[in-house]
């Protein structure tokens, strides 16, 4: 699928990591690679959009920069073995896995139920990491190192009345990163669950009611590759929802589920 | 056939300062060898063979490819004690050799500085000893070697048959075929003890010259460079110079030819074990710290005298401390060797030396040694010197440290110079084809297609050097 030449390998002097980023054509995914990039890492991007993907390529592919570019769609699992595999290969090793790939389909009123969005949800935000991240564990955990990044949002904190779909994928995959941490800590692999509030991408536009405390994407890959270097193991995007989700947890039942958000 | 996630592994070089995450398959057979091509074909994988690991580059690295661990293909497989001839696996190491043949009289005929190298890796890389000089590279002991090819065919080479294939694997870096069993002849020894002559040389001119005059009289010559000198001790050091004893000089042979006589002390002062001496160099491996342990080092070679130590004391000096690259920190280390022609060697190394103390970025060690040119296809040896310089690598000072290897590179070239393909990690494609030559490349990439065409054969220092 890429046309680009296999990366330069490193040298002590020279020395490069190597990124996959599952989900980069926009948004975060998209901020997450031009920072990664800039880092000096080398980054496989994935995404279902080429046109997008193939320019975003382009633009990072300057002044030494190194991106390559994988059409793919999350949610067709048999090929996550074979293309893992591949791009393993171009980029010359592994050091950093981010799982970023989401979608939202809010049923659009608390009275709405769609099987088929709640289904799509899950597919891709919980199942697709699964898909991505059980090989990513099993060749880190036996490598002995490596770090894996997973997008997990405040939405999965608590289920709540709009979103019930969503909120189970994200919190779904939160469980998963949490265990793969419980996992993988012992062997020197990092795992890093990252919990956004709402940034100010295509996803934000439709989310319904108010949108508190929005961030620009590159603010969010700016924390996030912060938290990638102290190798921590859960943040908030922006900071602050910590402390409002802490709130929001402790909010008692017969007061919550009278809630209408 | 699958290839196991769980055969995913990070490596590193011996340096600790390179890592690449590679698909580890352990052989243990011929057929292993043949099974994993299959695979790495099936796969649309690259394959590179790795021995015990320890060159100082990318040579047996192959990031997000399949790595042969050749290490369990370690018999010896016939030992005649009456003709010296030896035929190994070519897992075998260094360390296993010379303890099979020194009781009965032999000794391997070239070795490196460390015992841990296996046959495979040291034809590889055609490694040479402090007798280079006078025995040449280990490829010029070789009687005889088979390999596995890509193609799955198993050949078998001597300077006779298949000479061309013989000369282009024998420093071929891996990448035409996998060794599978080396024949080679031992050298005869007379005494578990060599003479040792130890004495100062004041500068770099002395130092070479010692080199040079001094070699047709002894059987191993090697200087050490204290790289923290400069102005007029630029280049001082100390020669040890080498020669097996004759039949008759050792009046105790019998007993310092047992293998317990070869031993390394594994305590200092008989007190501390030296697997922790690392920890305690560590504090010193800095500018400040190494510079005066090689001030204090030359003033201790400042007396000139003769010693006998057993061979493998002399022979494997960078065993003496294990884990000793580990001092240099979580950076780890690189090592730049250059081969320089002995009219240009003094003026060029001057150069680099200068610039290294003007820099700032003191090499932390200086191994001289006396050389000759070989046959061999992909040969760094000149008729001339080598100086191989330890540098420490720091997050801090890379940039800086590429940058001015890049210039030695420059300084070596124009003064004819050839870089070892087991050492130097930074050597670019264009350096490599400025001392190769456009010749020898083609021969190589020839050969390369016709024992390897699907392009199988691949490492990180393939991909650095020839594409």
């Amino acid at each position: 699928m890429s046309d680009t030449p296999k990366s330069a390998p490193a040298t002590p002097l020279n020395p490069r990591r190597r990124g996959i980023i599952i989900g980069a054509s926009i948004g975060l995914g998209a901020a997450l690679a031009r920072k990664l990039a800039r880092e000096g890492y080398t980054v496989a991007l994935l995404a279902r959009n080429e046109e997008k993907l193939i320019a975003l390529c382009n633009e990072i592919n300057t002044d030494g920069q190194r991106a390559l570019a994988f059409v793919h769609d999350v949610s067709e699992y048999e090929k996550v073995p074979g293309l893992l595999r591949k791009i393993v290969a171009e980029l010359g090793g592994l050091d950093l896995v981010v799982f970023v790939a989401g979608v939202n389909y809010p049923p659009g009123g608390m009275d709405k139920y769609n099987f088929e969005n709640d289904r799509k949800m899950v597919e891709v935000n919980l199942i697709g990491a699964m898909a991505w991240l059980n090989p990513v564990a099993e060749m880190f955990q036996s490598a002995k190192a490596g770090q894996i990044v997973g997008i997990a949002s405040v939405a999965g904190d608590r289920g709540r009345v709009g979103n019930p779909g969503y909120n189970t994928s994200k919190a779904g995959l939160a469980t998963y990163l949490e265990a793969l941490r419980n996992r993988l800590t012992r062997h020197g692999v990092n795992v890093l669950t990252v919990k956004p509030g709402f940034i100010k991408t295509e996803m934000l536009k439709a989310a319904q009611g108010a949108t508190p405390f929005a961030i620009e994407p590159e603010k969010a890959a700016d924390d996030i590759v912060k938290a990638m270097k102290k190798r921590k193991q859960l943040i908030y995007t922006a900071s602050i929802w910590r402390w409002i989700m802490l709130a929001i947890q402790h909010t008692p039942s017969f007061i919550f589920r009278r809630l209408s958000f | 056939m699958s290839l196991p996630l769980n055969t995913f592994t990070q490596l590193e070089n011996f340096g600790h300062s390179l890592k690449a995450s590679c698909y580890r398959i352990q052989v243990g057979k011929t057929e292993d060898i043949q099974e994993a091509f299959q695979l790495a074909k099936q796969l649309d994988l690259t394959v590179t063979v790795r021995g015990t690991g320890i060159s100082y580059n990318d040579v047996s690295l192959n990031g997000g490819g399949i790595v042969l661990d050749m290490t369990g293909m370690n018999q010896i497989l016939e030992w005649d004690p009456a003709s010296g001839l030896v035929r190994c696996e070519s897992g075998v190491t260094l360390e296993q050799l010379w303890k099979r043949v020194e009781p009965d009289g032999w000794w391997p005929p070239v070795v490196s500085g460390t015992m841990k190298t296996t046959l495979g890796g040291c034809l590889s890389s055609n490694i040479h000893g402090k007798n280079n000089f006078r025995a040449g590279t280990i490829g010029e002991h070789v009687v005889e070697f088979t390999a596995m090819l890509p193609t799955g065919a198993l050949i078998t080479c001597t300077p006779k048959k298949n000479a061309d294939l013989f000369y282009a694997m024998i420093s071929g870096l891996g990448m035409l075929g996998v060794f599978t069993s080396v024949t080679m002849k031992m050298k005869r020894i007379h005494s578990g003890l060599i003479s040792v002559d130890a004495r100062p040389v004041l500068n770099l001119g002395r130092h070479l010259g010692d080199l040079l005059e001094n070699a047709p009289n002894y059987d191993y010559i090697v200087g050490w460079l204290d790289t923290f000198a400069g102005g007029k001790s630029l280049g001082r050091g100390q020669i040890h110079a080498a020669h097996n004893l004759k039949e008759g000089e050792d009046p105790n042979a019998q007993e310092t030819m047992k293998l317990s006589y070869q031993h390394l002390p594994d305590r200092l002062f008989g007190v501390m074990p030296k697997s922790l001496l690392h920890y305690f160099m560590n504090p010193f491996v800095n500018n400040l710290g190494w510079r005066a342990v090689n001030i204090a080092k030359y003033v201790s070679a400042l007396r000139t005298h003769t010693f006998r130590q057993s061979h493998a004391e002399f022979h494997f000096l960078l065993d003496y401390v294990p884990d000793w690259e580990r001092s240099f920190g979580r950076g780890g280390l690189i090592q730049y060797q250059s081969f320089l022609p002995k009219e240009t060697a003094e003026d060029a190394w001057r150069e680099m030396i200068e610039l290294s103390i003007r820099r700032g970025l003191p090499s932390y060690l200086g191994v001289t040694k006396r050389h000759r040119p070989d046959k061999f296809l992909l040969s760094h040896a000149v008729d001339g010197f080598s100086l191989a310089m330890d540098f420490k690598v720091t997050d801090r000072n890379r940039a800086k440290l590429r940058a001015m290897l890049q210039e030695f590179d420059r300084i070596a070239l124009s003064a004819g110079g050839r870089f070892y393909f087991a050492k130097n990690s930074e050597t670019t494609a264009e350096s490599a084809r400025a001392f190769l030559g456009d010749e020898a490349i083609a021969r190589f990439k020839k050969l390369k297609k016709r024992c390897d065409p699907n392009g199988l054969l691949e490492s990180d220092l393939y991909r650095r050097i020839f594409r």
